[in-house]
């Protein structure tokens, strides 16, 4: 599945599995103002990120606006073999959504 | 540009952001519910306590030796600042990772399934020199470590 803001890698290692994501996206705070017109920059984040492993969740997770933007992260879980498939997909304050797919290697 | 121009432009912009404060405040701008209402008033606490207690259930947090967490000392840039926590405390339900001088000090909780190791990278943003704190929930209990980071250039206006 292709997705535009989601780069999402994962690798077996000696029975255990390195995700890696990078996902493209403002995480405005809404503290910002618009240096030319003054105006407040709405606030604009990820609220939920979850992985999972062959349909099993692996990890969800709650963002609130301090998380960088364009975030990464990364972790380990037990298991997982070259050619089996991860998932994640993101939710933000505004209704956007994306998920992505990768293919352990 | 005038004074009077200027005030006027500095009113509609506190104006704005307040706007959207009480809006996310009150659920209003929760599109589709994502957020059960516990976890928006732990994003919204501005202090440390507050957001555990919302977020965890609880603020009666013991130090840890068995978490670290590994921050540069001097990330300079306050707007991408890496950090890994790591714990060997078993059974982790959840971990919340903190920084104290910013307005609303959580940055995200993470609630590891059970294959996964509990530990993580990620980069926050750091509003201005403060401590890191991260926060493990085993067992029902809570456990915290923290870590003194130093900006030169603050993450968050």
């Amino acid at each position: 599945m292709a997705s535009k803001s989601i780069k999402l890698k994962a690798k077996a290692e000696n029975g255990e599995t390195t995700v890696k994501a990078l996902i493209k996206h403002p995480m405005e705070t809404g503290r910002r103002k618009d240096k030319e017109t003054g105006e407040a920059i709405p606030i604009h984040y990820i609220q939920e990120v979850s992985c999972s492993y062959q349909g099993e969740p692996v990890l969800t997770a709650e963002w609130g606006p301090t998380i960088s933007k364009n975030p990464f992260m990364s972790f380990t879980f037990t298991g997982g073999a070259a050619g089996e498939t991860i998932e994640l997909s993101w939710k933000d304050n505004k209704g956007g959504s994306e998920s992505a797919s990768a293919t352990i290697k | 540009m005038n004074t009077n121009m200027k005030r006027r432009l500095f009113l509609k912009a506190s104006l704005a952001t307040g706007a959207v404060g009480m809006a996310v405040g009150t659920g209003l701008l929760m599109p589709g519910d994502v957020l059960a209402a516990r976890t928006v008033a732990a994003f919204n606490a501005e202090s440390v306590d507050g957001a555990v207690k919302e977020g965890m259930g609880s603020d009666a947090m013991t130090d840890s030796a068995e978490i670290t967490l590994d921050i540069p000392d001097n990330p300079e840039n306050g707007a991408v600042v890496p950090v890994s926590v790591a714990t060997t405390l078993t059974g982790v339900q959840s971990i919340a990772l903190l920084v104290e001088k910013n307005a609303k000090p959580l940055c995200g909780i993470f609630y590891p399934g059970k294959r996964m190791k509990p530990a993580l990278s990620i980069r926050v943003k750091v509003g201005e020199s403060a401590d890191v704190i991260a926060v493990v929930k085993s067992g029902d209990k809570l456990y915290s470590a923290r870590k003194a980071v130093k900006v030169t250039i603050g993450g968050c206006g």
